[in-house]
């Protein structure tokens, strides 16, 4: 049991680096839903100049301008916080890889904050706004990386459980997050191009079993390792949630077609597919990092550890 | 210990993405990376950029080349007709405006989506008629006379209309609250401004013939127009009892079109002699109703 004792200043800044770490993910799990709402409300042009919005920063926030002001608005926020939070680890963090993965989550937050002015100098441009949405996707995955990698939980280091399975819960996991996310690029393909449904159903079918391998390999093999379990918990009730809301997204478009403005039934229901998506994306990524905490695999050198300490089998 | 294939492939995938992480992790090659990444982001937008300011459409003479056609008013013809519409009438569509207080208060009765407005006598407003065939290479006097399109009430006004390529379009706001204009044509350069309360109307051409060019308000997205770019003069758009009328043609046989913009196209032939009127009707059917 982790014994409470006197933190030293170090430590203590450590912790305060993962708090902050964690409110820039929330944060950044805000601007995915502001950034679905523009499109939901179709809002995207609705201010025609960038970087600025209407020669100003804070133009009258009426109609679409709301949704689009608002989004940029969080964005600055987010930009803002992943500078400090890159900063931060470059002055306070020992592991050079969660130093670079600091770097990485800004350099990807410059480039989606250029995207996104492309997408408005250019009239939305499908192939950029897609870009936009998974860029988004990444950046989320990244933020979330650095919370669970801050986490003094993280820090404290585990003994190994061996994964004897053929092919290992590990791959299986990196397997699952991958085509989650291809999934989602999908999803934002249909979104932006309304076209390609087929595509987006058959990755949520492959999507669904994978996730089903995973959260019954967990139930089966691991369901004394309580944080492989919890995620497991997790993906398995929000996929189920994303299945719903998916069929309900198809549903209100199909009977909203005729529509003469966006409604409040679609815009929420496609909404909350987009970031519960983002919800399934990210639990699928912890439950990663988790495995390749807690297991390690027979027969094999291990390439690729995140831990700090690695403890001897 | 030999391998399955299978498993051989997935082991070597791993190693690619663990290599490719490693890649990644490593601070020069990421920088590299990172670098690369950006300066192809800035040479897309600024090509891209070129390529739009390029085609810039305000200030480009039309297209029209060669000696300009007189319309002589002795021998001028004219097409009238009545559109109609047969089927059940579709259930108007009332817009929510309550969410824009600014909008809200410009109306004291309920306004409804002009997509299908069906009046008495079956007629069907907001139909764009024009020639189009029959008038072959002939170019006709520009008008320098400005189309205007409003922005009142938070709707346009017209909802739909014509211009000739090369006319000046005026756009105006009338409204105390803020619009964005967007144009979104096909075969024309596409523009989006912002248009404040107040603001000095906006002066645009398109010089390339379109038909239709939609125009969308994305702060009210239930702002909807349609514009239709013609070369010659010879367009109309029905009106309340869904009639219109064309008028000044050269005697000749011409394809008339007749466009509604959810009900879908229709043609017709008609021959007009000196000084005749001709009337040319049409009907669209409500199983059209597909989109
Ligand atoms: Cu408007």
């Amino acid at each position: 049991m982790f014994k409470q004792r006197e933190l030293n200043s170090s430590e203590r800044g450590a912790t305060w680096l993962h708090r902050f770490a964690l409110v820039a993910t929330f944060s950044t799990f805000v601007l995915i839903i502001a950034g679905a709402l523009v499109t939901g409300n179709e809002a995207g042009l609705a201010v025609p100049d960038w970087p600025l919005s209407y020669g100003s920063l804070m133009p009258p926030m009426v109609g679409g301008i709301r949704y689009e002001h608002g989004h940029r608005m969080v964005a600055t926020f987010v930009g803002f916080l992943t500078m400090i939070l890159a900063f931060w680890l470059w002055r306070g963090e020992s592991r050079r890889s969660v130093r670079m993965l600091g770097f990485l989550a800004l350099g990807v937050v410059i480039i989606q904050g250029i995207l996104g002015g492309i997408t408005v100098l250019f009239f939305l441009p499908t192939i950029i706004s897609v870009s936009h949405a998974c860029l988004a996707q990444a950046f989320f995955c990244l933020m979330v990386s650095l919370t669970l990698l801050t986490s003094p939980d993280w820090r404290q280091g585990v003994p190994k459980i061996e994964d004897r399975n053929n092919f290992s819960f590990r791959r299986l996991c990196v397997l699952t997050t991958g085509s989650i996310y291809l999934q989602l690029i999908l999803g934002a393909a249909l979104r932006h191009s309304k076209s390609g449904i087929v595509f987006h159903l058959v990755g949520a079918f492959a999507v669904t079993v994978l996730a089903m391998l995973v959260v019954t390999r967990v139930f089966k093999y691991y369901p004394n390792v309580s944080s492989l379990l919890r995620a497991a918990w997790v993906l398995s009730i929000l996929l189920l949630a994303q299945l719903f809301l998916g069929t309900g997204s198809y549903l209100i478009r199909l009977a909203t077609r005729q529509d003469v403005q966006p409604g409040l039934a679609m815009v929420t229901i496609t909404t909350a597919h987009v970031a519960v998506g983002a919800l399934v994306l990210a639990t699928s990524l912890s439950l990663t990092f988790q495995s390749y905490r807690v297991l390690s695999q027979a027969n094999r050198v291990r390439r690729f550890s995140t831990a700090p300490q690695k403890v001897a089998l | 210990m030999k391998m399955e294939p299978g498993k051989a492939s997935l082991v070597n995938t791993h190693k690619i993405l663990m290599k490719g992480l490693e890649t990644i992790m490593n601070p020069r090659k990421f920088a590299l990376l990172f670098a690369t990444l950006t300066m192809m982001l800035i040479l897309y937008a600024c090509g891209g950029g070129e390529q739009k300011t390029g085609e810039t459409g305000e200030q480009k003479a039309p297209e029209t080349t060669g000696p300009v056609t007189q319309i002589d008013p002795a021998t001028a013809a004219t097409v009238t007709g009545k559109i109609s519409y047969e089927g059940e009438k579709p259930k108007p569509i009332q817009i929510r405006m309550d969410a824009e207080a600014a909008c809200a208060a410009l109306h004291k009765e309920p306004v409804y989506a002009q997509q299908v407005v069906v009046n008495g006598n079956n007629a069907l407003q907001y139909v764009f008629v024009y020639v189009k065939e029959g008038l072959g290479d002939k170019n006709f006097e520009i008008s320098k006379e400005p189309v205007v399109l409003d922005q009142k009430g938070c709707m346009y006004h017209p909802h739909v209309f014509g211009v000739q390529a090369g006319q000046p379009l005026k756009v105006l706001n009338s409204d105390p609250t803020t619009h964005n204009i967007h144009p979104v044509p096909a075969n024309n350069r596409e523009w989006n401004k912002s248009m404040s309360p107040g603001v000095t109307p906006l002066e645009q051409t398109f010089p390339r013939e379109e038909i239709m060019i939609p125009v969308k308000c994305n702060v009210h997205p239930w702002m909807k127009s349609y514009i239709g770019v013609v070369k010659h003069p010879f367009f109309a758009v029905s009106k309340e009892d869904g009639t219109f009328e064309i008028k000044g043609l050269p005697p000749g046989e011409y394809t008339i079109e007749a466009w509604h913009e959810k009900l879908g196209t229709s043609t017709q032939k008609v021959t007009v002699g000196p000084k005749e009127t001709k009337s040319v009707d049409f009907t669209f059917k409500a199983a059209a109703v597909i989109s």
